[in-house]
């Protein structure tokens, strides 16, 4: 079975280059076959290897293709690497990606480009997928410019309307922060072992002197990747680009890349409890910058966004406590509720002219009940309310770890239920004001079948993907952690800690009191929303929110306008004197040798006799 | 059955050869021009000749033999160029057929 | 021997230096053949017989041959030799001679510099052909396409298929004339004015 590893990828590589050269011959039922057979058959390939990996026991399978580059003592192989976890990436990526394929079908067949947004759609499955199955960081890099590349691509897929563009470069742009920062840690790190190989990195880890710093580098590269503060800015804007797009890329698997990094990374962190607390505070940190935002904002697809920064920010906490496989599994259930409520979110800009504010939505609940329940099912598991939603299991760990694992304490918990109380305030508020009260535009059209059907799925698995890893105290099932910690190191808990149930019924009080106080200002009384909206200060605190805490504004004045000044002052460009002096010289020169080319043949001879006394002059001192 | 040295060969060969070349250098007219250059070519067989002999090998002969052939193809495609161009231009003046150099537009002086 | 081979070069010396001083071409070319009958002889004193034959048959006899036929294609006669001591002014050649000089004493010195051996006993024809048809074979072959090459060039430059120059030059001097005309026609500025009020 190792040897099918590698066409995993190559399906959707090979979709890829088909629509690429041939797209825009091919009718578009071939472009869809094409673009989603690639992926549909990946994502079961990938769920029989699966089954055979987990029966046969190994730890890990790797595949190696052929030998990349060699160069002097270092040499990197196209090789894969399957593992427990690159295994759970891997599914989330096929499958989801598969779902989102489907979807795709039928939400872009009005779209004149579909050839396009097929091709770079398998590009970035590919590329994911040599990300996460990568078995040295230089491969890994690969996959990580390579899913960058698309993210730009299918940001500014309607390029012809230039916001999309200036979002589409911004995503790029501030990504590239984040890579430039990895890839001067992946040097630093060659540069101390001399290799780029995971496994051997994981062996060789503890000789690496200036560990904090390669870990910070790593982790900078993941913020940017990952949208966590202070590179975050780029994922609101980035949902200009289509709803499946949206639901994919940037919800469900590529900003999780950053989080893959580091949990690929784990012993790096481990050797530094600097690095572990950083990745912690970050995760933090955004979790609740971004969920304040995702509190007041109107725009549907910008809620989501905000409300996915969170989501990850609770992954990178998890990941800073230590609780390696904790964040895995938040990774796991969120990728199948953010992709629905993406997916529900692009159904409900289509039915609506494409609308996307919220408070013009309204009364959708009764018109269509298939899409309210679905986008119910992943609203709930946003919010995690206890015990009929995955994100319960999941966001439940995070909160009981982020104080108990041994990176943890009771500040971080206390951010993060805060957060929770957050998500699930704005998580209520967006059921309501979209699905409940009276309808305030027509419906155009109603979902086909095409688009339902991986609505439903993913509803149904935003339910009962959590119950493969139940809390410890109420029921003793952890497939999910047994799974994961063949390859991530085992959480570790500190003693002194209150009971876990007592600390599970408080998040759930929070949980449910969010929820309840959303239904309260939302539907009930709306009046007590509309006083404070009104207040002066709040007036303000509300604008600071939805501008995302203004970290665009800090890094227009901090980078922007400098940078802007310094052009301004260099207009007369200084530094082109020196190339326009060169090009003078050049000339000046040709002249003076086109002197000597003057026609006449007696002058030619007299120089070719100089040159031969000359030469003959240089036997005497020879 | 010599009774000299090499050195007096190569001096006699130099002198031919320097003679030829200020030829070439003094003379304006093409023809003049020509004629210094087979001097030359013979000076250089001259050289070649006296050098194999020196060695008593056969290949300082071969070489003159590779010199004349050159010679006279050089001479028959050399008067060729000179019949068209006396043809065209009335005038064996090397300096007036200057028109082959750097910035100027087709065209002879 | 030696002797015929003091005279012989003092022979073609002088006849050289005639060469290149004359002013009439035929002149020139009776003391080539003196020059090369010269160099002919001083092939026979360093025992090669067979180039010093081949020098006079090719050299002397073919290629000056040629030069006679193109000097008297060209009938160049009494105001082709004025020309050429019109030429031949001390200020053109006093410089080239200088450089020459330079060269040739530089050669000299380096002659002298080295080692003075003995000529060895002649080369018999029978080695050279031996040689010119074995290790050389290829060399030969070349220097048969070298000649074909010459042939067909000569015939092929030497055809007087135009009377008239390059019709990029005939281009340029008519493209020239008109130009010349158009100038001369061209109008002045106040007629112009003129005319376009009229036609206004």
């Amino acid at each position: 079975m190792t040897n099918l590893i590698a066409y995993i990828p190559a399906l959707p590589l090979a979709g890829f280059l088909l629509l690429f050269f041939t797209g825009r011959r091919m009718s578009k039922s071939m472009i869809a076959f094409v673009g989603a057979g690639s992926v549909c058959i990946a994502a079961l390939l990938t769920i029989v290897i699966g089954i055979t990996f987990l029966q046969s026991g190994s730890s890990a399978n790797t595949q190696t293709l052929w030998q990349w580059m060699r160069v002097g003592n270092f040499s990197c192989d196209i090789s894969l690497r399957l593992d427990a976890l690159s295994l759970v990436f891997v599914f989330i990526i096929s499958f989801v990606g598969a779902l989102i394929h489907i979807y795709s079908i039928a939400f872009m067949r009005q779209d004149e480009d579909y050839a396009r947004f097929f091709a770079s759609m398998n590009l970035f499955v590919f590329s994911m997928l040599v990300l996460v199955l990568a078995d040295n960081l230089v491969l890994l890099y690969l996959g990580w410019e390579g899913v960058g590349l698309c993210s730009y691509l299918l940001i500014g897929f309607w390029y012809k309307v230039p916001a999309n563009c200036a979002a589409a470069n911004k995503a790029f742009f501030i990504t590239r922060i984040g890579d430039t920062a990895m890839a001067i840690g992946l040097f630093m790190l060659f540069k101390t072992l001399g290799t780029l190989n995971i496994a051997d990195i994981q062996q060789q880890a503890a000789t690496i002197p200036n560990v904090t710093t390669i870990a910070l580098l790593l982790l900078m590269g993941g913020m940017g990747k990952s949208a966590q503060v202070p590179l975050q800015t780029w994922l609101p804007d980035a949902m200009a680009g289509p709803s499946p797009v949206s639901a994919l890329i940037h919800a469900a698997t590529m900003v999780t890349a950053g989080v893959y990094l580091v949990a690929r990374m784990n012993v790096l962190f481990l050797l530094s409890p600097a690095a572990m607390n950083v990745v912690a505070v970050v995760g933090a940190i955004t979790l609740f910058v971004a969920g304040c935002s995702a509190l007041v904002q109107t725009d549907i697809k910008r809620i989501l966004a905000y409300s996915t920064i969170s989501q990850v920010g609770y992954m990178f906490l998890a990941l800073g406590c230590g609780a390696w496989s904790a964040a895995i599994f938040h990774f796991f259930t969120h990728a199948f509720f953010k992709a629905l409520l993406f997916l529900a979110a692009g159904v409900v800009i289509e039915s609506l002219h494409h609308e996307h504010n919220i408070f013009k939505m309204g009364g959708l609940k009764n018109k269509m009940p298939l899409l309210y329940y679905t986008f119910l099912a992943g609203a709930s598991a946003l919010a995690a309310l206890p015990f009929i939603s995955a994100g319960f299991y999941s966001k439940d760990a995070i909160l009981w770890y982020s104080w108990s694992a041994g990176n943890g304490n009771v500040m971080l918990w206390a951010v993060a239920l805060t957060g929770a109380f957050i998500t699930a305030l704005y998580s209520a508020r967006l059921v309501i004001v979209v699905f409940w009260g009276d309808m305030k535009t027509p419906i155009a059209q109603q979902p086909g079948k095409l688009m339902t059907m991986p609505l439903v799925t993913l509803a149904i698995l935003s339910i009962i993907a959590g119950f493969v890893q139940w809390p410890h105290n109420l029921l003793h099932v952890t497939l999910f952690a047994d799974l994961v910690e063949k390859v991530l190191p085992a959480t570790v808990l500190k003693q002194g800690i209150p009971p876990e149930l007592l600390l599970q019924l408080i998040a759930a009080v929070v949980t449910l009191g969010g929820a309840y106080t959303g239904y309260l200002l939302y539907y009930k009384s709306p009046h007590i929303i509309e006083q404070w909206k009104t207040a002066e200060p709040n007036l303000n605190l509300r604008e600071f929110f939805v501008k995302g805490w203004r970290f665009d504004e800090l890094y227009q004045t901090l980078f922007v306008k400098p940078f802007l000044f310094i052009t301004r002052s260099n207009k007369a460009d200084v530094f082109d004197k020196i190339h326009q002096w060169l090009v003078t010289a050049c000339s000046r020169l040709n002249g003076w040798l086109s002197l000597s080319q003057n026609g006449s043949l007696r002058w030619y001879i007299g120089s070719m006799l100089v040159g031969i006394i000359f030469i003959l002059a240089l036997q005497f001192f020879l | 059955m010599p009774s000299f040295q090499t050195q007096p060969v190569l001096i006699v060969a130099a002198i031919l050869f320097a003679l030829g070349l200020t030829g070439v250098l003094v003379r304006r007219n093409i023809i003049f021009m020509l004629i210094s250059v087979e001097i030359m070519l013979n000076a250089a067989g001259l050289a070649f000749v006296a050098a194999g002999a020196r060695w008593g090998q056969p290949d300082g002969q071969v070489m003159f033999l590779f010199i004349l052939a050159m010679a006279a193809s050089e001479i028959s495609v050399a008067l060729a160029l000179v019949m068209q161009a006396y043809h065209q231009h009335k005038t064996l003046d090397v300096e007036e057929l200057n028109a082959l150099k750097d910035g100027t537009e087709p065209g002879f002086g | 021997m030696s002797l015929l081979f003091y005279i012989s070069s003092v022979v073609a010396i002088v006849a050289t230096l005639l060469v290149i001083t004359c002013h009439r071409p035929i002149h020139a070319l009776l003391y080539l053949v003196v020059s090369f009958l010269a160099v002919s002889m001083i092939f026979l004193s360093l025992g090669a017989p067979f180039v010093a034959v081949l020098e006079v048959i090719l050299y002397a006899g073919a290629i000056i041959v040629l030069l006679i036929f193109v000097v008297m294609m060209l009938n160049l006669g009494q105001e082709a030799a004025l020309q050429e001591k019109q030429w031949l002014q001390p200020k053109v050649w006093v410089g080239p001679s200088i450089l020459v000089a330079v060269l040739l004493l530089e050669m000299s010195i380096l002659l002298l510099r080295g080692e003075s051996a003995a000529i060895q006993p002649a080369v018999d024809m029978k080695r050279i052909s031996l040689v010119l048809f074995k290790e050389y074979v290829i060399a030969v072959e070349l220097v048969g396409f070298l000649l074909m090459a010459g042939i067909v060039g000569a015939a092929h430059i030497g055809k007087h298929k135009k009377k008239h120059p390059h019709r990029f030059l005939q281009n340029g001097k008519e493209n020239g004339h008109a130009d010349n005309n158009e100038n001369n026609k061209e109008v002045k500025p106040g007629e112009l004015l003129k005319e376009e009020m009229i036609h206004n």
